[in-house]
């Protein structure tokens, strides 16, 4: 297990130089003056060399890699050009919000996606079956600003059963304590449970809006592996013995769904990392990805390239995670593979 | 619940769930119609056909995208304004139409550019093999560490807003995908005989590989490519919808959401949700085709 760990830190840490790589390879030396990129369309000459000079622009590019990469493994993703302040700060001050955000979508995602697998498999072929796959072709072809808009018209303007799109707490609420930074949780410690239900509320809709596309994914993966773990021949043992439908649905079925399950949710995050960018835009949610909107606004190219490279390596972090859990999850996997059954 | 034991071979009745009949028994073709065993492709086929037809006729039958007529702003839907009329005043369902044609050609492209790009690509690495293999792989874990949408956003972000650039970025972020795709087929095919026989007809190695391999290896990147141009129409109109890419008055679908989105707060929603409906319609019709192609042979 050790073993199997440190080499899977090994290949994530060359990942995450790639992901470094790539990152300058785009935005130093695609072509486009980066200076005049960074300095805006309105920019003059005076501070297109200012810019240049600032950010060390007109030094060589092995230089200008070796300085980047050495600013990147201290954890200095850069200076924003607009606020001037460090972007890892910023990102840092911002992720509580998207991952609370994250947490709940995926796991409204799960909680609607594991079940109707589950059911879509158990009755293959048939109505609730052909339903199900509909549901989740629609997820997949869901673009999140339209349903977003959709949501926010009906349950906000027409309805009024939601707040409108504007941040994660009425503006004369004053938000918890930072605890944990997700607001329900450090609501629910300080015993506001009247802040808790309002930071509910405020997320409901940016979380129905995400849940929905990630369930499509969740809910292919749990049914294609819940027919293939209900063919296979423990199964049909377990029902050739006697033991009740609902019990091999539920124990054998699923747990060998789980595997499929985890990962389904690192894709799902992948996805979200990308995806936050409209939702939190579209709700006004002061997190990483309105972050990102707001650098791209700005033309604040150095502020982006940071939020890219966090992306990059959240997302490698969890992989990392996701194979540990199947590890846990699958002796199969812990044993290094050596049963193909 | 009922304990009942298959009484009948599983791969039977998997065929029967399935809707598929072997296609010929004593010589007759037997085969049910494709509504029967793919109402999904076939209802996703009518859908584009209907979103062609309107992208190559529809800008004939409505009025100009860009006329402006302030006196006439955000006046709901009615029978002179199908979708209404956006806070300048200009027909929505016009603009609507007009976009089609830029949607779906976008989409189209990127899907078959980094389908050919990727193919290309993956027939490299899975028929050559070795150190060139290694580091192609090696690369294509690496950009897809990133979200597509995100790469996607970067790459526009640096090389400036244009259609050109939007699809160069977006098809970049789906190769890797397809280099995949073909990769896993190709090293499949090289072991098959025809491959041997046709190297020892005398073929020469890059021959072997792109005429004889490459088509074999196609299948699962076509499938994927209906999927992909799904996804592109929505992606290229998510990075509209940021103001990334294409630009307002560009009739684009994206795009007029973007602008139609504050009009929802104050109750016209027809500026934002007909634009937007339409690019969901889209991307559905294409993925409903490529589900359905998904599992079995073409």
């Amino acid at each position: 297990m050790r073993r199997y760990l440190g080499k899977r830190l090994l290949v994530s840490l060359g990942t995450i130089l790639g992901i470094v790589v790539v990152v300058f390879f785009i935005v130093r030396v695609l072509p486009g003056d980066a200076a005049a990129v960074r300095a805006g369309p309105y920019a003059n000459e005076e501070r297109i060399e200012e810019i240049r000079q600032r950010y060390g622009l007109s030094d060589p590019l092995p230089t200008q890699f070796v300085r980047y990469l050495g600013n990147v493994a201290r954890g200095d993703l850069g200076t924003s050009i607009r606020t001037e302040g460090s972007v890892t700060a910023e990102l840092l001050r911002r992720l509580p919000a998207s991952l609370e955000l994250a947490f709940y979508s995926v796991l409204a995602a799960c909680l609607v996606g594991i079940p109707l697998g589950i059911l879509a498999a158990a009755k293959e072929g048939t109505v609730i079956d052909k339903a199900a796959r509909v549901f989740a072709v629609l997820g997949s072809s869901m673009a999140l600003f339209w349903l977003g808009l959709l949501l926010i018209f009906f349950l906000f303007y027409r309805l009024g059963w939601f707040p409108g799109p504007i941040d994660r707490l009425a503006v004369t609420t004053p938000p918890p304590p930072t605890i944990t930074g997700f607001y329900t949780i450090d609501a629910a410690i300080t015993g506001r449970f009247d802040v808790m239900v309002e930071a509910f509320r405020y997320l409901a809709l940016p979380v129905i809006t995400l849940a929905f596309v990630l369930a499509a994914p969740i809910l292919k993966m749990v049914r294609a592996a819940m027919i293939d773990t209900l063919q296979s021949d423990h199964v049909r043992t377990a029902k050739a013995m006697g033991v009740p439908w609902r019990q091999v649905l539920l124990r054998d079925g699923f747990r060998n769904a789980l595997i499929p399950v985890t990962t389904a949710i690192g894709i799902v995050f992948g996805y979200m990392l990308g995806g936050n960018i409209i939702v939190e835009f579209l709700f006004a949610w002061p997190g990483v990805g309105r972050y990102a909107y707001n650098a791209i606004q700005n033309n604040d190219i150095e502020a982006l390239q940071g939020f890219v490279i966090m992306v990059g390596v959240l997302y490698v972090a969890l992989n990392v995670v996701i194979d540990l859990l199947y590890a846990w999850i699958d002796p199969r996997i812990r044993l290094g593979g050596k049963a193909t059954v | 619940m009922s304990t009942q034991v298959p009484d009948t071979d599983p791969l039977v009745d998997a065929a029967a769930t399935e809707g598929w009949i072997p296609p010929e028994i004593d010589g007759i073709v037997h085969r049910k119609s494709l509504i029967r065993r793919k109402p999904m492709a076939v209802v996703g086929a009518v859908i584009l056909l209907v979103y062609v037809l309107v992208a190559v006729l529809g800008p004939l039958f409505v009025g100009d995208p860009l006329t402006t007529d302030p006196s006439n702003a955000l006046q709901p839907p009615s029978g002179d304004n199908l979708f209404g009329t956006d806070k300048f005043g200009r027909d929505v369902f016009a603009r609507a139409v007009h976009a089609a044609r830029l949607d779906l050609s976008i989409g189209v492209v990127i899907a078959i550019a980094s389908m050919v790009i990727g193919s290309l690509i993956g027939v490299i690495a899975g028929y050559w093999g070795s150190w060139l293999d290694e580091v192609i792989m090696r690369l294509t874990d690496v950009i897809l560490a990133f979200p597509g949408f995100v790469l996607a956003l970067i790459l526009v972000a640096v090389m400036g807003n244009s259609i050109p650039n939007v699809v160069i970025a977006v098809a970049a972020a789906y190769i890797p995908y397809f280099i995949r795709l073909t990769r896993a087929e190709a090293l499949g095919q090289r072991e098959m005989e025809y491959v041997d026989g046709a190297r020892l007809a005398g073929n020469r190695p890059w021959r072997v590989a792109f005429r004889h391999v490459l088509p074999n290896s196609l299948r699962p990147s076509l499938v994927q490519a209906t999927l992909v141009a799904g996804w592109a129409i929505l992606t290229v109109a998510g990075l509209a919808f940021l103001g990334v890419g294409i630009r307002p008055p560009t009739p684009e679908w994206g795009v007029m959401v973007a602008e139609g989105t504050p009009d929802i707060i104050t109750g016209q929603w027809w500026t934002a949700l007909f634009p937007g409906g339409l690019i969901v319609l889209a991307a559905a019709a294409f993925h409903f085709i490529g589900d359905e192609f998904g599992g079995e042979p073409l």
